[in-house]
């Protein structure tokens, strides 16, 4: 397609931020939460097009009903949503957020503890943070703006996120509300959507090919024959992204073409 | 009616070695940092510390004073890693580390404050932070549903620190930025005797209301033992809507982490003197 809804000149950051955004369709009335720029962006952008009614915070504590620039104070708040009211939200299952991810495996168990071994780790990262909270009580994206095998993992160091194996053990509740939805990187999109729920391999970007996915993942992908290409952000979200949500370019900082 | 006014060091006096303390704010932001200068001057030791941790863990782990540290996460915020606290982890200088969920902790300081001895979540199941806490225990829903939920523990407290904008010197405390974090939670799950509370600035009962409303009172006498006015006490951490975040004096801070020799002579500009040595020195920057 090369028509006027498309452009060709979309950088890297702009077809990850359109990933996100698309991770959050069909979510309506709940709150789209992104941790870093590109994930708060997918949220933001999803909302100014196809998901109206998500709920988008300032990332301190307010819902804001306009379209929020990166950066920018310029906010009309339309809700309070001090870091209380978040794991009352969470708790309760009204929210889909975009997490990192220094570790992730093939079932989706997700680390940002700490690399190595947790009595004396290697490296000491943030602790499980929300990880464990949220995965349990609402949906979960990932984005990691570096797919590499170090990364993608045959096994996390620490389970912070919780992955589809474990949350299978843990009974009809919880398997009823743990979802992992996609996992967005600087090379693909990915999804849980096979029989065991192990990733699966949903589209690479444009100019990745399907071996340069396998070789930078550290553990057997599921592969079909109905891999895509990840679609191009449209002449509108672009617009929206460049002029109105991200006029300054922080996306470009977090995942530089 | 009591006057609870006191400073930082007789605050700290009041402690003993081996004492469980919770430490109020959020990763960088409204730390009662002037409460945490004064612990690195005491000579107290063996503590365990409670906290949404911020340089306030990264200094005690520094220092050496911490026996057991519980947190659900450590971090600068804008600098997302804390230094000196990744390195007590790598080198495994902290005796006891308990790393909670963020709700969890919550949780547990919400059960301490309600007199009960756990309270029941999902958060935390499934993941390593049971294998990580093998005192961690469940507990089966009494109801038809019979489902197994983590019983997370009372966290009770000998003492809690938190700085918050304006108290008067009752202890009616107010908060007036965005967030309260969770300092009520801190002073209902500590012993009373202990409950510290340091302000911007102590004002009159009638001037509470001048720069907020009432839902900014969220702390009030009962909850509180001790009133310590510390104008810029939260520094290098946010006290909004007071002041931001020093973020160069967080950066000059993380760097000099980074290296043996600079912190030493951090230490000796920063951290030798009283707390009117220490704002004095910012103010020499």
């Amino acid at each position: 397609m090369s028509d006027a809804n498309t452009t060709t000149d979309a950088t890297l950051a702009e077809i990850c931020v359109a990933a996100v955004a698309d991770a959050f369709a069909g979510d309506g009335e709940i709150f789209a939460s992104g941790m870093g720029t590109i994930p708060m962006l997918g949220a933001r952008l999803a909302r100014a097009t196809n998901e109206p009614d998500l709920l988008i915070s300032d990332g301190e504590a307010f819902f804001v009903a306009n379209d929020l620039a990166v950066g920018s104070s310029d906010k009309q708040v339309e809700g309070w949503i001090p870091f209380r009211t978040v794991f009352d939200t969470l708790w309760g299952g009204r929210r889909h957020v975009v997490m990192g991810a220094s570790q992730i495996d093939a079932h989706g168990n997700q680390n940002i503890a700490n690399i190595g071994p947790w009595d004396k780790p290697k490296a000491q990262l943030l602790g499980v943070r929300g990880g464990p909270g949220n995965t349990i009580n609402h949906t979960t994206t990932y984005f990691i703006p570096k797919h590499t095998d170090r990364v993608f993992v045959p096994k996390a160091d620490t389970v912070s996120g919780v992955g589809y194996d474990r949350a299978a053990e843990l009974g009809d509740w919880v398997k009823a509300h743990h979802e992992i939805r996609r996992v967005v990187t600087n090379l693909a999109v990915l999804d849980f959507d096979s029989p065991d729920h192990r990733m699966h391999l949903v589209s690479t970007h444009p100019g990745v090919s399907v071996d340069d996915v396998v070789s930078n993942t550290g553990f057997e992908l599921v592969v079909g024959d109905d891999v895509a290409t990840t679609r191009l952000p449209t002449a509108e979200e672009l617009r929206i992204l460049r002029e109105v949500l991200d006029p300054k370019g922080f996306r470009e900082r977090e995942l530089p073409s | 009616m009591a006057n609870k006014r006191t400073t930082e060091d007789e605050a700290v006096a009041t402690l003993s070695d081996g004492m469980t303390i919770g430490i109020g704010g959020w990763g960088s932001r409204r730390k009662p940092m002037s409460l945490v200068r004064a612990l690195l001057r005491s000579d107290l030791t063996d503590l365990t510390i409670v906290s949404y941790g911020g340089p306030d863990v990264g200094l005690l782990c520094a220092a050496g004073k911490v026996r057991k540290l519980v947190y659900g996460f450590v971090s600068l915020d804008s600098i997302a890693l804390e230094p000196h606290f990744r390195a007590a982890r790598q080198a495994g200088t902290i005796p006891e580390v308990v790393e909670y969920d963020e709700g969890m902790l919550q949780w547990g300081l919400y059960a301490a404050s309600l007199r009960l001895p756990f309270l029941p979540t999902r958060a935390g199941l499934g993941s390593d932070v049971v294998k990580n806490s093998p005192d961690l225990r469940t507990v089966t829903s009494p109801y038809a549903d019979a489902e197994e939920l983590l019983a997370v523990p009372a966290i009770p407290l000998d003492a809690a620190f938190v700085h918050l904008n304006r108290a008067d010197e009752r202890g009616n405390a107010q908060f007036l930025g965005p967030d309260l974090y969770f300092d009520d939670l801190f002073l209902g799950a500590a012993a009373t005797g202990g409950r510290f509370v340091s302000v911007e600035k102590v004002v009159a009962t009638e001037e509470l209301l001048a720069n907020g409303s009432f839902h900014t009172l969220k702390i009030n006498r009962s909850m509180v033992d001790g009133v310590i006015e510390a104008p810029n006490g939260a520094h290098f951490t946010n006290c909004q809507p007071d002041y931001e975040r020093d973020e160069a004096f967080q950066k000059e801070y993380a760097k000099a982490a980074a290296d043996p020799e600079a912190w030493a002579q951090f230490e000796q500009t920063y951290l030798s003197g009283s707390e009117a040595d220490y704002q004095q020195a910012v103010k020499n920057r």
